[in-house]
C-alpha cells in the first residue's frame, strides 16, 4: 500500500515538474496584470486583445511570418525528403547505410552550430539574408527528419508494386504518385507535421540566418521582447494556444499511427 | 517455321551483375499461343529471364524480339507483355475494380469501356461480385486470381508469370492449375510461366525450358523432357530417375552396373563411357527367375499413395529405386528387369577434369590458383603453359578446410547408384567434379586435396 502510494506520488510529482511551467502561462493568460505572477483577477481581455490585434502590429507580423515559413519549409523538405528517401531505399546496401548515417548527422548536429554555419554559408555565397535564407535554413534541417518518417513506409511496402504499375503501363513518373506516393502517404503527413512543428519552434537557427531588415519571426520576437524588459502580456494567451495546438497535432498523429498498427495487424 | 510466327525471341541474351553471370547466351523461341515454362531450381536465373522480358532490366548482351519488334532497351510500360507477380502485388490502396482498371484507365479508354471489361475479367478468374472489397481482405489465392485479371485485362500478346502459385497450398494450388490451363486455351495468348516445381511444368506446359546456372539444359514437351532427358542433371531434376555409369559396348549393346544389357540407342562409337537413366516406374520387379536381368535384396519400401517404392540393392552394390503396385518384404530376394527402350543413353558431359594450368618446375604445376605436386614432367620447361587431367575419383575431400590444397563448397550431388557424384565450386571460381562413397551434403565446405601420381599433364 505505502509502495503504491510512493510510486503514484513519484509519477504525480514528475508529471507536475514537467506541466508545471506550461500550467502556469495558461493560468496567468487569464489575468490582465502586465507583471507575470501577479493575479489581478479573471479575465479574458489579454484573448480578446490578441484575437482582435489589439496588440502591436509587430507581432501579428512575427506570426504570419512564423506559420509562412513553417509552410513552406515543411512541404519543400516533405518533397524533397520524400524523393530522397524513395533513392535511398534503392541504394545498394551498402550505400545505403553511408547515406543513413549522413543523414542522421545534421539532426544530431547542435541548432547552434547549424545556425553559425548557415550564416557563414550565406555570408560567403553573398546571398543577403532575409525571407529567403530563413526558409533554406529550415528546409536544411527538416528534410533528415522527412527522410527518417519515409523510409519505414518504404520497407513496409511490396517490393514489386512499383514494377507492377510500370508493367501495366504507367511511366515511371506516374508510377511514382499513383502508386508510390499513395504507399508512403502517412509517413510523408508525419514528415511534414514534424517539420511544421520543428520550423515554427526553432530559435537558433533563425536568428543566426534573419538578417537585420526587420524581420521577425515569433521566436526572435519574443527574444527581442523580452530583452527589452518584460513581456508583452498577450504572449501568454499565444503560449497557451501554441500549446494547444500542438497537443491537438500530437493527438492526431497518435491516433493515426495507431490506426495504422490496428489496420495492419 | 517462319520467324514471325515467334511472339518472343530471345536471341544470345546473356546477363551479368557484377562479375557474376547470372544468364549464358540464353537462345528462346516463344510461339503465338504457346505455354512456355522455365523451370529450373531457385538461383538458376529463371525470374532474371522474366524479368529481361518482362523489361525491368536490360540483358548485357544480346537481343530480345516482342511480336517481330526489338524491344531490348524499351521500358516496361511500352511492351505488349503484361506480369503476375509471385507475391501479387496488388495496390493495397485501391479496390479490386480499380486494382484491374489501372493499366485501362492510363490508357483512357471509356469509363463504360472499362467496366465491361473489368466485368469481364473477373468473370474469367471466377471473381464476379469482388468489385468493391479491399484487396487486403482477400485469401492468397483469390488476390492471385485479382493479378491475374488485371493483367489481362490489358489483352496482352503474352502473360508472364512469375511463379504465381508458390505461396498457395497445395489443394488451391492444384485447382489454380487447372484455372490456369483453361484460361490459356481461351485466351489464346502466349504464356512464359517461370517455376521451380517440375509437377506444375509438367502438368501446365506445351514446352519446357530446363535451366540451370544461367544455361538452358534442354527445350522439349514434357513427354521428351522427361522420356529423353539430354543430360543428368535434367534427369535428376524432372521426375524420380536411377543415374548410374554405364559403357556403350556398341550399338544397341550398354553395361552397367555389372551387366550387359540391350537398348535402343546407337551412334556413340564402341566402349564409349555414357550416362544411363532408368526411371523407377519402368524396372519389373518379381520373385527371382531366369527372366531376372538383376537379382538383389530389398532395403527398403514405402506405400506412397497409388504405388510402392522400394530400394533394391543388388549383389555387386548398385541400388535401384524401383517403383511398383506390389510391394516386397524388406531383406527379400526379388528378380528386376528392365525393358531395351526404358534404357535412356546420354553422352557424358565429362569424363574427367580439365584445367588449364602453369608448369612451375619439373614437379610442381599450378591450376585453380593453388600449386600442386605431380608426377616429374622432365620434356616440359617451367612457365610453359599445359592442361592437366584429374580423374573424378582421385580427388580427395577433407572435412577439415584447412587440410586441404585449395577450399570449396558442394554446390550439386548426383547420386549414380553406388556413389555420388559432386559438383563442387571451389573459391577459385571453377568447378571441379568428384566421385566419392562418402555422404555430403549441398553447402558443406570442404578441403580438396589431389594425389600427386593422380594429376595427368598435358603439353
Amino acid at each position: 500500500m505505502m509502495q503504491k502510494i510512493l510510486s503514484r506520488g513519484y509519477l504525480w510529482l514528475l508529471l507536475m515538474l514537467l506541466y508545471a511551467p506550461i500550467l502556469i502561462i495558461i493560468v496567468f493568460s487569464f489575468t490582465e496584470a502586465k507583471v507575470l505572477g501577479n493575479w489581478t483577477g479573471f479575465s479574458t481581455k489579454l484573448y480578446t486583445s490578441l484575437l482582435s490585434g489589439g496588440v502591436k502590429n509587430s507581432l501579428v507580423n512575427a506570426i504570419g511570418n512564423t506559420f509562412l515559413i513553417a509552410f513552406i519549409a515543411a512541404s519543400v523538405s516533405t518533397l524533397l525528403g520524400s524523393i530522397a528517401a524513395i533513392g535511398i531505399f534503392n541504394l545498394k546496401i551498402r550505400t545505403r547505410n553511408a547515406i543513413n548515417f549522413v543523414n542522421n548527422i545534421p539532426m544530431l548536429n547542435p541548432d547552434i552550430i547549424t545556425g553559425i554555419s548557415l550564416f557563414l554559408l550565406f555570408i560567403s555565397l553573398g546571398i543577403s539574408q532575409g525571407y529567403v535564407t530563413v526558409i533554406l535554413a529550415h528546409i536544411t534541417f527538416c528534410t533528415p527528419y522527412v527522410v527518417l518518417s519515409v523510409l519505414p513506409r518504404l520497407r513496409q511496402m511490396n517490393s514489386n508494386i512499383y514494377e507492377a504499375a510500370l508493367d501495366l503501363g504507367a511511366t515511371p513518373i506516374q508510377a511514382l504518385y499513383k502508386v508510390i506516393f499513395p504507399e508512403i502517404k502517412s509517413g510523408m503527413l508525419s514528415g511534414f507535421i514534424l517539420a511544421f512543428t520543428l520550423s515554427i519552434d526553432d530559435f537558433a537557427v533563425t536568428i543566426f540566418t534573419i538578417g537585420n531588415e526587420g524581420l521577425e519571426t515569433l521566436s526572435t520576437f519574443i527574444y527581442a521582447d523580452a530583452r527589452k524588459g518584460g513581456l508583452t502580456p498577450e504572449l501568454r494567451p499565444l503560449s497557451a494556444i501554441i500549446f494547444i495546438v500542438v497537443l491537438i497535432l500530437l493527438l492526431v498523429i497518435n491516433k493515426r499511427a495507431q490506426n495504422a498498427h490496428k489496420t495492419k495487424s | 517455321m517462319q520467324k514471325s510466327d515467334y511472339i518472343i525471341s530471345v536471341k544470345g541474351v546473356s546477363k551479368n551483375f557484377g562479375s557474376k553471370v547470372v544468364l549464358d547466351d540464353i537462345n528462346l523461341y516463344v510461339k503465338k499461343g504457346e505455354f512456355v515454362t522455365i523451370l529450373g531450381p531457385s538461383g538458376c536465373g529463371k525470374t532474371t529471364l522474366l524479368r529481361l522480358i518482362a523489361g525491368f532490366q536490360t540483358p548485357s548482351e544480346g537481343t530480345i524480339e516482342i511480336a517481330g519488334e526489338e524491344v531490348t532497351q524499351t521500358p516496361p510500360h511500352k511492351r505488349l507483355v503484361n506480369t503476375v507477380f509471385q507475391k501479387y502485388a496488388l495496390f493495397p490502396h485501391l479496390n479490386v475494380y480499380n486494382n484491374i482498371a489501372f493499366g485501362l484507365k492510363l490508357k483512357k479508354l471509356a469509363k463504360e469501356l472499362i467496366e465491361k471489361k473489368v466485368t469481364q475479367a473477373l468473370k474469367m478468374v471466377g471473381m464476379t461480385d469482388y468489385e468493391d472489397r479491399d484487396v487486403d481482405t482477400l485469401s492468397g489465392g483469390q488476390q492471385q486470381r485479382v493479378a491475374i485479371a488485371r493483367a489481362i485485362v490489358n489483352e496482352p500478346e503474352v502473360l508472364l508469370l512469375d511463379e504465381p502459385l508458390a505461396a498457395l497450398d497445395l489443394k488451391m494450388r492444384k485447382d489454380m492449375q487447372m484455372e490456369l490451363k483453361e484460361m490459356h486455351k481461351t485466351l489464346g495468348i502466349s504464356f512464359v510461366y517461370v517455376t521451380h516445381d517440375q509437377e506444375e511444368a509438367l502438368t501446365l506446359s506445351d514446352t519446357i525450358v530446363v535451366m540451370s546456372e544461367g544455361r538452358i539444359q534442354q527445350i522439349g514437351t514434357p513427354i521428351d523432357i522427361y522420356n529423353e532427358p539430354i543430360n543428368s542433371f535434367v534427369a535428376d531434376f524432372i521426375g524420380e530417375s536411377n543415374l548410374l555409369n554405364g559403357t556403350m559396348i556398341q550399338d544397341k549393346k550398354v553395361s552397367f552396373a555389372g551387366t550387359a544389357f540391350d537398348c535402343v540407342d546407337k551412334g556413340f562409337g564402341e566402349n564409349t563411357p555414357v550416362d544411363i537413366v532408368i526411371r523407377p516406374e519402368d524396372i519389373y520387379i518379381f520373385e527371382p527367375s531366369d527372366a531376372a536381368m538383376l537379382t538383389g535384396t530389398v532395403t527398403s519400401s514405402i506405400f506412397k499413395g497409388v504405388h510402392y517404392e522400394m530400394m533394391i540393392e543388388t549383389a555387386n552394390g548398385y541400388e535401384f529405386m524401383v517403383q511398383d503396385y506390389h510391394t516386397f518384404p524388406v531383406d527379400h530376394q526379388v528378380g528386376l528387369l528392365i525393358k531395351p527402350f526404358d534404357i535412356h543413353v546420354m553422352k557424358k558431359e565429362r569424363v574427367c577434369n580439365t584445367f588449364d594450368a602453369k608448369m612451375i618446375d619439373s614437379t610442381h604445376v599450378e591450376f585453380l590458383g593453388t600449386t600442386f605436386e605431380c608426377n616429374e614432367t622432365p620434356n616440359i620447361e617451367a612457365g610453359a603453359e599445359v592442361q592437366v587431367e584429374v580423374s573424378f575419383k582421385h580427388v580427395i575431400l577433407q572435412d577439415n578446410e584447412e587440410e586441404g590444397a585449395l577450399t570449396g563448397v558442394v554446390k550439386f550431388i548426383l547420386y549414380k547408384g553406388d556413389h555420388y557424384h559432386l559438383t563442387i565450386l571451389t573459391d577459385w571460381d571453377e568447378d571441379i567434379f568428384v566421385d566419392t562413397t562418402d555422404v555430403w551434403d549441398d553447402g558443406d565446405r570442404i578441403g580438396i586435396t589431389i594425389d600427386p601420381g593422380s594429376i595427368r599433364v598435358i603439353p
